[in-house]
C-alpha cells in the first residue's frame, strides 16, 4: 500500500515493543507531517542513545559511555548498601520512592528456567565480584515479587549470606489504597507474616 | 463470545503491552488455553498472585473465536507456596511445567494429565515427602499416560522377558530397557529399574515416602532422557537449574 520511505518507517516502528500495524501507521503518519527540525531531533537522539550509552561498568545501570552511571558516581551515596534489581527501569522506580541511599546492581533479567536463563545469563558473578572489592556490608534484594523474582532471590541469598553480609529481602504486602477483600491470598498471607507494630 | 467455566494450573505466562500478560493454562476441560490477563503485571492489579505460573485457580473465561481466551474472574485452590518458597523444589516445579505444556494440546481435553500434574504438584509442596523423586514419578507416569512409557518387564528390543534374561541397558529409542545381547543406549542398574515399575505399578505413594534410593540420580536421569525422547526436544527448566541447586 505505501512505498519507499514511508513504507520502511511504519515497518521499523511496527517492531518496537507494544506498537502494532495500526499505531504503526498512526506514528508514521504524524511524522510526516511534523517541522523537519522536530523530526531530526527525534532520529537525532534515537543514534545518540546508540552511540553514547552503554551500561555503568560497575552496577549495569546504564550509563553514558565510558563513565559510571549517575548513581555510582555520586559519592554522596552510601558505598555499603546495595540495592539488586532485574532491570534498569527497576532503578528509576526505587529511586521515586526516596527511601534508599544506597547504591545499585543491576541483574539484567532473572532466573526463568522456562526461557533457560540461569545464573551464568544473569550479572551474578559481577555482583559476588563487588561484594569484598566495594567492602559491602548490606545487600537489598529487590527482584520482582514473582515467581521468577522469588527464586532469584532464594538463590541469591544463598550465595551472599555465607559471604557474611545482612541479606534482605524487600517486604511484598498490599497496594496502598487498594481494597483487602481483593487481595489474593499469597499477598494477603505474606503481608500478615510482616506485619509491623503499629505506634500508638 | 461465550463464558467458560473451568480449572487450570498456570503453566508459564508472557509480557503483552504495557501491563497484561498472555497466561498458559493447563486446564481440566478444555486441555492447553492460551488467555490474556489484563493489567496483571500493575502492582495494584486485581489479579495479585493469581495468574502466576504454578498457581491451581478456578477460572472463568471469555471464549471467542480467536485461540486467545480472556480471563474474567479467577479463583485460587492452590499456590503450592511451599514448592514456592524452596528453591530445590521451585526448580522442580518448573521442569514439571515445562514438561506439562509439552505434552499438553490447546483445545484437547486431557484430564489424565491434568489431575497429574495437580497431584505431583500437591506431593511437592508437602514437605513430609523427599522431593527428589517426584519429577522422575511425574515424567515416567505422564509417558505411560500418553501411550510411550518405557518397557520394564522384558527386553524391548527382543522381547525376552526380565526373568529368562539380564536387562542391562535402557534406551528410550528403542523403548525401555534392554537385555545383554541386545544392549544399546546407557547402562542402567537392576534398583532403578525396579524403583521405576513401582512408580508405574501403583507403588509410587510408597517411592515418595520411602528413604532416598541410592539409584535416584539414576532414575532421574533415566526419567528425564525418556521424556527429553518423547517430546524430541531438550528440557530448558531441567537444565538450567541442575548447576543451581543440588
Ligand atoms: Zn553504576
Ligand atoms: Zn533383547
Amino acid at each position: 500500500m505505501y512505498t519507499g520511505s514511508l513504507r520502511a518507517l511504519i515497518d521499523e516502528l511496527g517492531r518496537l515493543p507494544g506498537i502494532g500495524p495500526k499505531s504503526a501507521q498512526r506514528i508514521a503518519f504524524y511524522i510526516l507531517k511534523i517541522p523537519s527540525e522536530d523530526a531530526r531531533r527525534l532520529a537525532d537522539s534515537i543514534v545518540a542513545v546508540k552511540d553514547r550509552t552503554t551500561l555503568c561498568e560497575q552496577c549495569f545501570n546504564v550509563a553514558e559511555s565510558g563513565n559510571l552511571c549517575d548513581v555510582c558516581a555520586d559519592d554522596r551515596r552510601d558505598a555499603h548498601v546495595v540495592c539488586v534489581v532485574e532491570d534498569p527501569r527497576d532503578i528509576v522506580a526505587v529511586e521515586r520512592t526516596q527511601q534508599f541511599r544506597g547504591r545499585y546492581h543491576v541483574l539484567h533479567g532473572a532466573l526463568n528456567p522456562l526461557e533457560g536463563i540461569g545464573p551464568d545469563q544473569l550479572r551474578v558473578r559481577e555482583l559476588l565480584g563487588r561484594i569484598d572489592a566495594e567492602e559491602i556490608t548490606e545487600t537489598i534484594l529487590c527482584t520482582n515479587p514473582n515467581l521468577e523474582g522469588e527464586a532469584t532471590a532464594m538463590y541469591l541469598a544463598r550465595l551472599l549470606t555465607p559471604l557474611g553480609i545482612a541479606v534482605t529481602r524487600i517486604a511484598s504486602g498490599l497496594p496502598v489504597g487498594g481494597d483487602l477483600e481483593y487481595a489474593d491470598e499469597l499477598t494477603l498471607g505474606r503481608a500478615i507474616e510482616g506485619r509491623r507494630a503499629v505506634v500508638p | 463470545m461465550t463464558l467458560v467455566r473451568d480449572a487450570g494450573v498456570v503453566l508459564r505466562t508472557y509480557r503483552l503491552g504495557e501491563a497484561d500478560r498472555i497466561v498458559v493454562l493447563l486446564t481440566e476441560g478444555h486441555g492447553k488455553v492460551r488467555a490474556v490477563a489484563k493489567g496483571v503485571r500493575r502492582t495494584s492489579s486485581k489479579w495479585g498472585a493469581r495468574l502466576e505460573p504454578l498457581s491451581h485457580v478456578a477460572l472463568l473465561l471469555w471464549q471467542g473465536r480467536s485461540d486467545l481466551a480472556v480471563v474474567n474472574q479467577a479463583e485460587v485452590l492452590d499456590h503450592f507456596r511451599a514448592v514456592r518458597e524452596d528453591l530445590e523444589r521451585v526448580a522442580d516445579g518448573f521442569a514439571m511445567l515445562e514438561a506439562a505444556d509439552q505434552l499438553a494440546q490447546e483445545s484437547h481435553a486431557d484430564p489424565g494429565l491434568y489431575t497429574m500434574l495437580v497431584g505431583a504438584l500437591r506431593a511437592l509442596a508437602d514437605t513430609r515427602n523427599d522431593a527428589r523423586m517426584i519429577v522422575p514419578s511425574f515424567f515416567v507416569k505422564a509417558l505411560a499416560h500418553e501411550g510411550a512409557g518405557p518397557v520394564l518387564d522384558a527386553c524391548a528390543r527382543c522381547a525376552k522377558p526380565a526373568g529368562s534374561v539380564d536387562l542391562v541397558a535402557f534406551d528410550i529409542t528403542e523403548g525401555g530397557a534392554l537385555c545383554t545381547a541386545c544392549r544399546r543406549g546407557r547402562p542402567v542398574s537392576a534398583a532403578a529399574l525396579e524403583v521405576l515399575r513401582q512408580i508405574l505399578g501403583g507403588a509410587l505413594g510408597r517411592v515418595l515416602s520411602a528413604p532416598r534410593p541410592a539409584c535416584a540420580d539414576e532414575v532421574a536421569a533415566l526419567a528425564t532422557e525418556a521424556m527429553e525422547g518423547h517430546l524430541d526436544r531438550r528440557l530448558r527448566a531441567v537444565h538450567a537449574t541442575s548447576g543451581l541447586t543440588w
